[in-house]
């Protein structure tokens, strides 16, 4: 073999194939100290890992222990290496990923702001009826909806709201628990 | 536990003492001058004053890796904190357990852009396996044994601690390292048994068997190397290591293939090519191993022990995970093993070997000798051959120099050799070597150079000579980034861009310069003299080995290749690479 003819090479091995990317949710519980959310925002923005949903509370005051649902896609391989990733951050207590133990539950909250008279108005009420979404504050030109939940029902509502004077959406981003009697590893 | 008041300084200066920390290699500064004042005021721990910060973290590492205890480093805030960033880095990426503290402006200050503050955990999260800032000084003495136990447990890793200059002169409770873990962290250290049987079945059934091993039998301890000896000599199976795992197994040991990857021998990169099970020990599937990842050794079944998760089908798929420390997985193989008097196929291991040796036979690292220039493979033969008798300990910087040091000079113990594989740190070597001279003051350390990595860190010549460290520096002297233009021979149409070493110092000026001694040798024949009086030199030495400028390192898997495509040093011959090479580079052959 002529090396010397070779066209420029890398230093890495480059892979050509597009493999097959999934979406999952996982549920990580960490001890509430400063930086941890940091630390796994850092993880997923240094490994080139998504986020396409991240929400976090503390769900046990006493113990200072808080719960992050991550929503992330990937292919198989990765997702796999996201949890184990995580479960090997000292502050990390446990990573279940809701989607492959299938079961979970999963939700979200939107507020939506929408202005408009006439016949829109209406039919911005009639479509909130119809998606069970709440109004939350209403003038004599918008009102302000409140919708919960799986994503998919979220974004239909807003993209239905679009050419009905939507003017602002806020979301909480998803939120997620496995159904059944057994609560999550701590 | 006796609870005791005492400032954060105090606390500090106590902890470490408790920690049993002997040596802390560091460097003032405005936000660390409470600490200096304790370190001042005792004589429990010995402060080593560098001459970078990134020197620090390097000495750290070298003492770390040499000795098996956690490096200490102490550093002031703003540019103390980010020179040691690099160094922090290269820890994380070779599993190197260090705790390097940090001073900070005091906290009312932070966030205000004051007087050298910078966002210390902010930079160095993503290159620490964890960090602190502390902001109580009843909590620094639990975080501060708390970062020893992060560092040393699991899979080893830098761990810093930033500490505000007001919480050290604050008051506070002192608490002793006694029942101090960490209240989530608790790595898996003892193997599932279902695994470790489905292990021994698997290579039990072997026909080409061959082990893998890597820096994870260093950072498990010496035990681990034991183990792994006493494995071998039972099943007789080859054995091949990475760059990190070199001295695990001893090179002069009869199924000792020597390394493997891109610049590892043929022999150990065909045995893994054609194995039919694959046993990695402590090795974590680096690119430089894999080559091309969908010809990795396609037709084998592979076991992989680890005891970080995230190592585990992260490039490579395998077949039998096995999580856990090597010493405790090496010793529950054992057991089964002996248990059910397990042996290989004779037959089929008799035909292995044969293979094995038929490769063996090409000779990869065969090189042209010369008479008139020293060869840089010849260069270190014979500083093997002269110091092998001796206590060694070798690091290297990074570049050609390093490979030929990993394919020539020949380890027979763990924790001799240290060296920066993972983030490959040209500057590692000098300081690293004054770390494992602090560590084994009446040992022969020596750092293999290169012309151009040395440079990066020489200052800390200078904390050699203050500590009467007699590191010796043996610099491969091509005169070229060697590595470099290597690369760019191969790949890049010859076309040499920036990879001459332009105005070099005068290195028996500079060694004297610093108070040390100078070698300069440029002839085969002198060689043998001049490392006998560099070896004989009880002071800090530096060599300026002058070698054949334009040697390349073979054998090498190119990238993007197979392990069966490796290019040998003939199938590059001289002329061909000449062509590259300007009047300039001609006139220095
Ligand atoms: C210029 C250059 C060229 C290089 N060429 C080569 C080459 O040709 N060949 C080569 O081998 N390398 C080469 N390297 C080095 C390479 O980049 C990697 O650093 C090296 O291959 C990684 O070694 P390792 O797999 O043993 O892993 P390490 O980085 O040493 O990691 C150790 C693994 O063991 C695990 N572990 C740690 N502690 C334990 C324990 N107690 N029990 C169980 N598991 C544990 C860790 O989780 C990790 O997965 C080169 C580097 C440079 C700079
Ligand atoms: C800090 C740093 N910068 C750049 C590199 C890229 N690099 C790898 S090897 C090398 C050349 C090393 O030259 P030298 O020290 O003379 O060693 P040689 O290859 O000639 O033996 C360079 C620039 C690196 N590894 N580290
Ligand atoms: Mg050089």
């Amino acid at each position: 073999m002529n090396v010397l003819q070779a066209a420029p090479g890398s230093a890495y091995f480059l892979d050509p194939s597009k493999p097959e990317i999934e979406t999952h949710t996982l549920a990580v519980i960490v001890d509430n100290e400063p930086g941890v959310l940091a630390r796994v925002i850092g993880l997923f923005s240094g490994r080139g890992y998504n986020i396409d949903s991240l929400t976090v509370s503390e769900t046990q005051h006493e113990k200072h222990v808080s719960r992050i649902t991550i929503v992330t896609s990937g292919t198989a391989a990765v997702i796999v290496q996201i949890k184990h990733q995580l479960e090997r951050m000292v502050p990390v207590h446990s990573v279940a990923d809701l989607t492959v133990q299938g079961q979970a539950i999963t939700r979200e909250l939107a507020m939506v702001k929408v202005a408009g008279t006439g016949e829109k108005r209406v039919e911005a009420l009639r479509l909130a009826d119809a998606f069970r979404a709440r109004v939350i504050d209403a003038g004599t030109t918008s009102f302000i909806f409140e919708i919960t939940g799986k994503s998919d029902k979220v974004e239909q509502f807003i993209s239905l709201m679009v050419p009905l004077g939507l003017v602002e959406v806020a979301r909480t981003g998803v939120a997620g628990i496995t159904r059944g009697p057994e609560g999550m590893k701590e | 536990m006796a609870t005791t008041e005492m400032t954060g300084a105090e606390i500090v200066l106590k902890a470490l003492a408790d920690q049993g920390v002997e040596h802390v290699f560091g460097y003032p500064g405005g936000a660390v001058l409470p600490i200096y004042d304790e370190i001042f005021q005792q004589e429990k721990v010995k402060h080593i004053l560098v001459r970078h910060e990134q020197g620090a973290t390097h000495m750290a590492e070298g003492y770390a890796r040499s000795t098996g205890k956690c490096g200490v480093v102490l550093v002031t805030s703003g540019p103390g904190a980010t020179n040691a960033v690099t160094g922090l880095t290269d820890a994380l990426m070779d599993s190197i357990p260090m705790v390097c503290l940090t001073g900070q402006v005091p906290t009312h200050l932070i966030g205000n852009d004051a007087f050298q503050e910078c966002d210390t955990v902010g930079i160095t999260r993503p290159c620490t396996k964890h960090n602190y800032l502390v902001k109580d000084v009843n909590d620094l003495a639990r975080i501060l044994h708390e970062a020893f136990y992060v560092a040393t447990h699991g899979r080893p890793g830098p761990v810093v601690v930033d500490i505000p200059k007001d919480v050290q002169f604050a008051t506070g409770r002192y608490v002793g390292p006694k029942n101090i873990e960490h209240k989530t962290y608790r790595p898996k250290v003892k193997p599932d048994q279902n695994a470790i049987r489905a292990a021994v079945e698997l290579i039990a059934s072997a026909k080409r068997p061959v082990l893998y091993t890597g820096g994870g039998v260093i950072n498990s301890g010496t035990t681990a190397s034991k183990l792994l000896r006493e494995f071998v000599a039972l099943t007789n199976i080859p054995i091949t290591s990475t760059l990190m795992g070199l001295g695990a197994y001893p090179a002069s040991g009869k199924n000792w293939l020597g390394m493997l990857g891109m610049h590892g021998m043929y022999e150990a990169n065909m045995a893994m090519h054609d194995c039919d099970v694959m046993i990695n020990i402590g090795a974590r599937f680096d690119d430089r191993i894999t080559g091309r990842l969908n010809a990795f050794s396609p037709g084998s079944k592979k076991i992989h022990i680890d005891i970080d998760p995230s190592s585990i089908n992260k490039t490579v798929r395998v077949d039998i995970p096995v999580v856990g420390d090597v010493a405790h997985a090496l010793e529950d193989m054992i057991r089964v093993w002996k248990s059910k008097s397990l042996s290989l196929d004779k037959k089929a291991m008799d035909a292995w070997w044969k293979q094995i040796d038929g490769w063996r036979a090409r000779d990869c690292l065969k090189y042209r000798k010369n008479a008139d220039v020293i060869m840089p493979q010849y260069a270190i033969e014979r500083l093997y051959e002269l110091t092998k008798h001796m206590d060694t300990y070798i690091t290297t910087e990074v570049g050609q120099h390093q490979m030929w040091a990993a394919q020539f000079y020949k380890f027979e113990d763990p924790n001799r050799w240290m060296t920066s594989g993972g983030l490959g740190t040209m500057g590692y070597g000098l300081p690293a070597a004054v770390g494992v001279q602090m560590a084994h003051p009446k040992s022969l350390v020596i750092d293999i150079a290169g012309d151009a990595s040395v440079q990066m860190t020489a200052q800390e010549m200078s904390t050699a000579v203050q500590y009467r460290l007699p590191v010796k520096i043996f610099i491969l002297n091509n005169q070229y980034m060697g590595m470099v233009r290597q690369w760019q021979q191969l790949l890049h149409g010859n076309r040499l861009s920036e990879s001459y070493s332009e105005a070099l110092p005068d290195f028996v000026k500079l060694a004297e310069a610093y108070g040390c001694v100078g070698i300069r040798c440029d002839k085969p024949a002198d060689l043998d003299g001049k490392i006998k009086q560099m070896i004989e030199t009880p002071h800090p030495v530096i060599f300026d080995c002058r070698v054949a400028s334009l040697a390349n390192c073979f054998p090498m898997i190119p990238s993007g290749k197979a392990h069966n495509e490796m290019l040998m040093g003939e199938d590059v011959p001289d002329e061909e690479v000449g062509t590259a090479i300007d009047a300039k580079g001609k006139m220095l052959v």
